[in-house]
């Protein structure tokens, strides 16, 4: 199994990491090595099988409906990059 | 006073022969001389080690405390620490500083323990040689031109060199039990949802699971006996409560029934690895206990599911170090999407970026059915493997690694190679067993660990077999010499 | 050509939970930024996410209220895209496994005739934060109060054909989920958002057309508008032989128009799979059973119980019942008046003009249901008639005080003394003695039209206050002679 270069792009787009075309061919090789690795799966049959997704199984556990927590905006802000008025701000959103 | 067990400092606190004080005092004198070598911390945290210390001492004079209080630890850095730098080994997280404390280390801070410093780590645990950590390589104490392993690399490099009494790790796909193998010391990978996942900075949520690093199983069961147990804050914590990891220590291994996968013992291991392994093994019938050959069909299907469901769970997780709450935000962005691509690409080292890459990929539309689902399919065959043997045998033991410690940049070349060594620790998480690492003797000069793989839940019994082979050896008490000399 | 539509909706319901879906937070509109976020809500690391009892068991009461089948099995799943008011990266939804899965709703349109909707499914999610877009240094402001807010997304099938349809579905689902109590219904706050999915093809054909998305249209009114807009763009497209575009697209009531939304064209591939960090729903027969026991009383429950309890018309029933706090309104005000007809005639007639005019709701109202319930008491007592009640309705909607305080204070009380209303009506009678003359010689038939001239002149007299019922046949007496 191997991916091309246009593949890693969009791949890197949708995981939102820029890539040089340096980054995108080192990345085509050892991208296409680890999923020749997992390509070996395929060999199995797994027909009827259930997926596993958790190890034990349990089920959902249900918390009581109340708040349990006051504000802490200050806190939180202090670790953000750029703040203004209480809000967390980015480059310019365009709908 | 550096090589003592927790028992038995703990009881030098009590009896006043010692104060917390000045045991934090002699870790920070030997961190401050041997982390320079070994690169095993990211953050020492001095003050707050004093500190906590004090209040420890103040504890034990009014006849408080359990056996942790005053004792110094450290923790992994993927574990939030409120007001403690908290990195996760990447650059993306080099000024994130938590308001919040993870269960483990709330648990372990409460008892009254110190906290020395946060240890280096494979940037977001992902890694097998703490070589891809943004603080740089931790060195193996053993030999300093080997790795540590990883991903709880610095944790296990600091307990090794004595640079603190225990330390925390996180084991997703063996990185508590092959970094302690590689460093000669006691490790515990707990059964997945015995130990509280808040706070931990997630890998792959469904295979995470934090755990003792120590020099011996009783040192680890004194660290369990504090942090397992049930905690409202994580929905796939356990509700299933929690033994007394110290009271079973003692019981005889008469009659224990230890099963050899057949698997384990392949192409691959190191003959000198095995020899290590079988001299353990043998030891064991000493001590009473029936060996008997099983087999683990599916073991080489862990690598392929392993490295779709981590990377598939870490794709995701990692999403949020966006650079808009915390973390590192990349210089003038612009745009919103520069900003998420540049922040992503310059805050996320190679094999970070690598593996987001794979697990986007592997959920994809149109690929989710042959990667995803597949590899949760294979999950659980591998589980059942796990299921049908220990319906058979009371533990199973084998290898951690194929090989003892390898150099510094000797496999960076070929990362897949690196991943194909992590074949007897992954099946593990994917079947969310608990399991240790254990110092058995060693191979050209490098430690090697035996592997005790138990029933869910069955960590009691994991630390009670793994004391009794440490009644009887000494593996676990041998020291390197450049922590010696210190 | 001749199009017909063809829409589904995907309404967006917030519940009416104290805490947010996955944290402790508080839920609220209109607090200070980011002053209502723990670290889950903010998708801080490490943070991890438990689920709210109560809006589990609102889904399930929506899910009772659709004749749906209950999901026993649930499973969240992780829904994955960049955007700076999702702090995750992904939104927490259900995909495979949702809380509700098929069921249907009846819905009565204006003209009476009933069609049905299917619902394809309603399933739990949190919903985002919002970014702000003043100018803040020429950057966006993200406030994450709303972040992991709960809301049940509920999926009509493209089953419905014209805009009054969709309102009437809209105003349907409004009406069950603020009965059930597990939604304020507050549009103008976001309580209720609509994505509207619509397509045109000719009619007879089979197969479905393009179809658009209109996001997050947030009132009845849009709802209809933004439906007749896009049906006449996607027809003048269409006509003149283009294509439509697969596309989302953002409704603007000042212009009265769509506009495609291009950022949200970014070729989407969401990345569903089950979140890790939490685990299946499996709910019990009992916990399900129980829960359908305790359902309120549904909007067409109530209409039928209306019917049949207060001998109201279907009409009167369909309207007195499509929202629980005028439902509840006309049974409180009733309780007082026991009579359900002339009740239900002054709360959907001139209480609900005067809740028009200010553009208010029932809730709202400066007459409490008692004070109606008093009023109206006075019309059944005779102590005032219909016309005057009108004036004191408007007094206490003016706040002058309770009907009985108004009518003393303005000395609106009906004159019902026979002697007094004897002698009014022979000086009127003196002092239209040609109009009487005409009277006794008319016909009975015509006699009958006539009487009201004179019952005119009386009112006017007594300045409305003369009790028709004792006018009426005084009057025909004396004119009698």
């Amino acid at each position: 199994m191997s991916i091309d270069k246009q593949d890693v792009q969009k791949i890197a787009h949708l995981a939102r990491l820029a890539l040089t075309e340096e980054d995108a061919v080192q990345y085509q090789h050892s991208l296409s090595s680890v999923l020749s690795l997992v390509e070996q799966m395929q060999s199995v049959n797994t027909d009827g099988v259930e997926p596993l997704s958790n190890p034990l199984e349990m089920t959902q556990r249900l918390r009581e409906d109340v708040v349990t927590e006051g504000n802490h905006r200050e806190e939180f802000l202090a670790n953000a990059p750029q703040t203004e008025a209480g809000l967390f701000l980015v480059p310019k959103v365009i709908d | 006073m550096f090589e003592q067990s927790i028992s038995v400092l703990a009881q030098k606190l009590r009896n006043k022969d010692i104060s917390s004080v000045e045991l934090t005092r002699t870790f920070l004198d030997r961190i401050a001389k041997l982390n320079p070598l070994l690169n095993s911390y990211i953050t020492i945290s001095e003050e707050l080690a004093l500190q906590q210390a004090q209040a420890a001492d103040e504890r034990l004079a009014n006849g408080q405390g359990s056996s942790l209080t005053g004792i110094p630890v450290a923790h992994k850095d993927l574990f939030c620490t409120q007001g403690t730098l908290t990195t996760c080994g990447s650059k993306m997280l080099h000024n994130f500083i938590p308001p919040y404390e993870s269960t483990v280390t709330q648990r372990i801070k409460d008892a009254g323990a110190v906290m020395l410093g946060k240890t280096n780590m494979d940037e977001f645990a992902m890694g097998s040689s703490n070589e891809n950590s943004f603080y740089g390589a931790v060195k193996n104490p053993w030999n300093l031109d080997t790795v540590p392993g990883g991903s709880s690399g610095g944790s296990a490099a600091a307990v090794a060199a004595g640079l603190t009494v225990a330390a925390t790790g996180t084991d997703t796909g063996g990185s508590i039990r092959q970094p302690a193998s590689f460093c000669g010391i006691t490790g515990l990978k707990p059964t997945y949802g015995r130990v509280s996942r808040f706070g931990m900075i997630a890998y792959a949520s469904s295979l995470d699971q934090g755990g003792p690093m120590a020099k011996s199983a009783e040192d680890c069961a004194h660290l369990m006996q504090t942090i397992a147990g049930f905690d409202d804050k994580d929905s796939t914590c356990s509700e299933t409560p929690k033994d007394d990891y110290l009271a079973n220590l003692d019981t005889p291994l008469t009659g224990l029934k230890i099963g050899l996968p057949k698997e384990y013992f392949g192409d691959g291991l190191d003959p000198k690895v095995a020899d290590v392994i079988m001299t353990a093994v043998k030891e064991f019938e000493k001590l009473g206990a029936t060996v008997k050959e099983i087999s683990l069909p599916n073991l080489q299907l862990s690598i392929p599911s392993y490295y779709v469901i981590a990377p598939s769970e870490a794709s995701s997780n990692l999403s949020r170090f966006d650079g808009v709450r915390f973390g590192h935000r990349c210089e003038d962005p612009k745009d919103l999407l520069d900003m998420y691509m540049r922040t992503r690409a310059e805050g996320f080292g190679r094999e970070v970026q690598k593996r987001i890459m794979v697990g986007t990929y592997a959920l994809s539309e149109g690929y989710y059915d042959a990667y995803y689902l597949k590899a949760q399919k294979i999950r659980r065959l591998i589980k059942n493997d796990f299921v049908a043997a220990l319906s058979e045998v009371d533990v199973i033991m084998g290898p951690v690694a194929p090989t003892t410690a390898f150099g510094i940049g000797s496999k960076a070349d070929d990362p897949v190679a690196m991943y194909l060594e992590d074949i007897y620790t992954l099946s593990v998480n994917l079947a969310g067993i608990p399991a240790m690492s254990v110092p058995a003797g060693f191979a050209d000069g490098m430690p090697v660990g035996l592997q005790i793989m138990g029933n869910y839940f069955a960590e009691a019994k994991l630390l009670n077999v793994a004391h009794q082979f440490q009644q009887h050896t000494d593996w676990h008490l041998q020291t390197p010499t450049m922590a010696k000399g210190a | 050509m001749n199009w017909e539509v063809v829409i589904g909706l995907e309404i967006h319901t917030q519940l009416s939970t104290k805490s947010k879906l996955f944290s402790g937070a508080a839920v609220g509109f209109g607090a200070e930024p980011n002053t209502q976020t723990t670290l889950v809500d903010l998708g801080m690391p490490g943070a991890l996410p438990v689920l709210n009892k109560e809006a589990l068991r609102m889904a399930v009461m929506f899910g009772h209220a659709i004749n749906a089948e209950i999901g026993m099995h649930s499973v969240f799943a992780r829904k994955n895209y960049f955007y700076p008011d999702l702090p995750k990266g992904y939104q927490t939804s259900q995909m495979d496994h949702p809380i509700v899965g098929k069921g249907y709703l009846d819905v009565m349109l204006d003209d009476g005739s009933t069609s049905r909707i299917g619902i394809t499914r309603a399933h739990l999610e949190e919903d985002a934060g919002k970014s702000l877009h003043e100018d803040f240094q020429g950057m966006t402001g993200i406030d994450l109060n709303r972040s992991s807010t709960p809301l049940l997304e509920i999926v009509s099938e493209p089953d419905i054909r014209s805009a009054k349809e969709a309102v009437a579905y809209v105003k349907m689902i409004h009406s069950i989920v603020t009965y059930l109590g597990i939604c304020d219904g507050n549009m103008a706050e976001g309580s209720m958002r609509c994505d509207i999915n619509l397509s045109l093809r000719p009619k007879g054909q089979k197969e479905y057309g393009t179809r658009t998305e209109i996001k997050n249209v947030n009132s009845f009114r849009f709802i209809e508008k933004a439906i007749y807009t896009e049906i006449e763009r996607q027809a003048d497209i269409l006509e003149d032989g283009g294509r439509i575009v697969q596309e989302t697209r953002l409704y603007d009531p000042d212009k009265n128009e769509t506009r495609s939304m291009r950022s949200k064209e970014d070729a989407n591939d969401y990345r569903y799979f089950p979140c890790p960090d939490l685990l299946p729903i499996e709910l019990t027969e009992e916990y399900v059973d129980q829960i359908k026991a305790n359902l309120p009383e549904l909007p067409n429950q109530k209409a039928a119980r209306f019917q049949e309890e207060y001998k109201l018309s279907e009409y009167d029933a369909g309207v007195l019942s499509a929202s629980r706090a005028m439902a509840d309104y006309f049974e409180q005000a009733n309780s007082l008046v026991k009579d359900a007809k002339l009740t239900a005639n002054w709360v959907m007639g001139e209480l609900s003009k005067l809740l028009n005019q200010e553009q208010l709701e029932i809730t709202q109202s400066p007459v409490s249901a008692k004070a109606l319930g008093e009023l109206l008491s006075r019309v059944l007592d005779n102590t005032i008639n219909g016309k005057t009640a009108k004036d004191v309705l408007q007094a206490m909607w003016n706040g002058e005080g309770s009907a009985d305080e108004i009518i003393e204070a303005k000395g609106l009380k009906q004159v019902t003394d026979t002697g007094a209303i004897e002698i009014m009506i022979q000086e009127i009678l003196d002092a239209n003695a040609a109009q009487v003359e005409q009277y006794r010689a008319a016909d009975p038939d015509k006699q009958k039209k006539m009487i009201g001239f004179f019952v005119g002149q009386v009112m006017k007299a007594s300045q409305g206050k003369a009790n028709p019922g004792i006018v009426n046949p005084i009057l025909a007496k004396m004119l009698k002679g």
